[in-house]
């Protein structure tokens, strides 16, 4: 299942410059893991404890994934995942 | 006590001053350090303060800009009035409201977007750009204008009109976008990344969230260099209710107030009541939710300084508290009959939750207790409405007499 994962400009060293990544998964976990194996620096910048740091927000075609079933959130072909900094607004 | 760099608040990695607010490192919040003082005397300080204009910028030593800036909208500098009607009907001791509605676009917001835009313009942008619930939108539009730079304002679609008309009547790019406030914020923390734009509080954020410290110092001066015992606040994001406290301890540190940190208590809408719902539940991180309440303002569903603010609460001996859409009602209503002040529905939060803690028992009538009014009444008039009878009579003496004497039976 290929999904399209946008990746913010804090994160880009990380991914060789490349703001968007196309990677096989049907949860965002397994989405994220994807993108983990392909640039591996990027783990330890947003996980943490087989989870997210606290500060990292995700979406899946614009909504949070906390209100929908977190990284066992199921995604499919076509997807956008967004990893975006949670410490904006206010 | 010049600014030294940017740094994260997890792992205290360092960063230049810039347009920068998140850590690469741990994707934590950057915030603005300073150079250590030395030899400090806090006589001279204090003359130098009061020596300053009657704006935040008489606090320009303790924020992130290199001079204050010239020809802007003066913000701050606002009344600290003590309400004793206010505090009778609630049984208290010394209370007092600090009226941040006396602002240029009538808001706290002045505070911080005068900040933001002082530094965006040192770093060399020439677009400032936010995400706003309404109050945030006045401001960057009207300082904007006033310091001629282009401006960007993204509000969500069903803001209150009043917020909507005092935002375009500047001449910014006003951009509604379909959903709540949460998804605009989502649209610019995207946007930001991709346009050389200052956005005021994200990119900007660290220098943004500084701006709300002088409410803090105000306080204090006003007080006559005194700190109160308690302080209530609105929460939206929680960056106000933890920046207040920074401002206090700041001076605290310096010497130049002596005393303990006040105790915080937060207020929010029971429709949008994140940090306190994980208040109250024991937790330290927040969930999100869609917000619902009349207090727009305060209707944010994912705070960014959530985790911070529940740490402030309580380390201070405080709590965060939430209030109904009607207990909202009911406080803009009190303060307005008691104190003169009419404020929007974040400040009816704030009134309706004091009262609630002053119900409860949780302040004792010996404290001296201060609650920031963060907005103004006229940008959210449909509360007011329905809530009071007019009369209406002919041109007449006896038309009056005769609706006098209705009114009178009915009372």
């Amino acid at each position: 299942m290929a999904v399209s994962v946008k990746i913010p400009t804090q994160l880009r060293e990380a991914t060789e410059g490349q703001s968007e990544a196309s990677v096989d998964g049907s949860t965002v976990g397994e989405v994220l893991d994807a993108l983990y194996a392909r640039y591996g620096e990027l783990r330890s910048r947003i996980a943490e404890d087989g989870g997210l740091r606290r500060f990292v927000n995700v979406y899946v075609d614009g909504e949070d994934i906390r209100f929908l079933d977190g990284l066992n959130t199921p995604v499919q072909d076509g997807d956008e995942v967004t990893i975006l900094p949670a410490v904006a607004g206010g | 006590m010049p600014p030294e760099s940017l740094r994260c608040k997890e792992c205290q990695n360092t960063y230049p001053l810039d347009a920068r607010y998140v850590c690469e490192r741990c994707f934590g919040p950057l915030e603005v350090a300073y150079a250590p003082r030395e030899h400090v005397d806090p006589d001279e300080l204090r003359r130098r303060i009061q020596a300053g204009p009657h704006s935040i910028w008489r606090y320009t030593d303790f924020l992130p800009v290199a001079a204050p800036p010239r020809g802007t909208l003066p913000a701050g500098w606002t009344p600290l009035l003590r309400a004793d009607r206010l505090a009778d009907q609630l049984g208290l001791g010394e209370l007092y409201i600090k009226n941040d509605a006396a602002n240029p676009t009538h808001s706290f917001k002045d505070r911080v977007v005068s900040v933001a835009l002082a530094r965006a313009r040192e770093l060399g942008f020439q677009t400032i750009a936010c995400a706003s619930t309404g109050n945030l939108a006045n401001a960057v539009a009207a300082h904007a204008a006033a310091a001629g730079l282009e401006s960007y304002v993204f509000i969500p679609a069903d803001l209150e009109e009043q917020k909507v008309l005092a935002t375009g009547v500047y001449g910014t790019h006003l951009v509604a976008v379909r959903g709540n406030y949460d998804d605009v914020n989502r649209l610019c923390t995207e946007l930001s990344g991709e346009h050389e734009w200052a956005f005021v509080n994200i990119n900007m954020r660290p220098y943004y969230s500084e701006g709300s410290k002088t409410l803090a110092f105000e306080t204090v001066e006003q007080l006559g260099f005194q700190l109160p015992d308690r302080v209530v606040c609105p929460i939206a994001s929680g960056s106000l209710f933890t920046k207040v406290a920074r401002g206090f301890e700041e001076w605290i540190e310096l010497g130049l107030v002596a005393g303990q940190r006040p105790t915080f208590n937060g207020a929010q809408a029971a429709g949008c009541s994140p940090v306190a719902s994980a208040f109250a539940a024991g937790r330290d991180f927040c969930k999100p939710v869609k917000p619902d309440t009349i207090a727009k303002s305060l209707a944010i569903g994912n705070p960014a300084d959530g985790p911070y603010a529940l740490e402030l609460a309580r380390a201070s001996g405080g709590s965060i508290d939430s209030v109904t859409d009607d207990e909202i009602r009911a406080g803009i209503s009190l303060l307005a009959k008691t104190t003169g002040i009419f404020t929007e529905t974040a400040g009816g939060v704030t009134v309706a939750v004091l009262a609630k803690l002053a119900e409860r028992g949780d302040i004792d009538p010996g404290e001296r207790v201060v609650a920031y009014i963060t907005g103004e009444g006229l940008k959210t008039l449909d509360c007011a409405r329905g809530t009071f009878e007019q009369w209406e009579i002919e041109p007449t003496v006896a038309s009056f007499e005769q609706a006098s004497e209705r009114l009178a039976a009915v009372a």
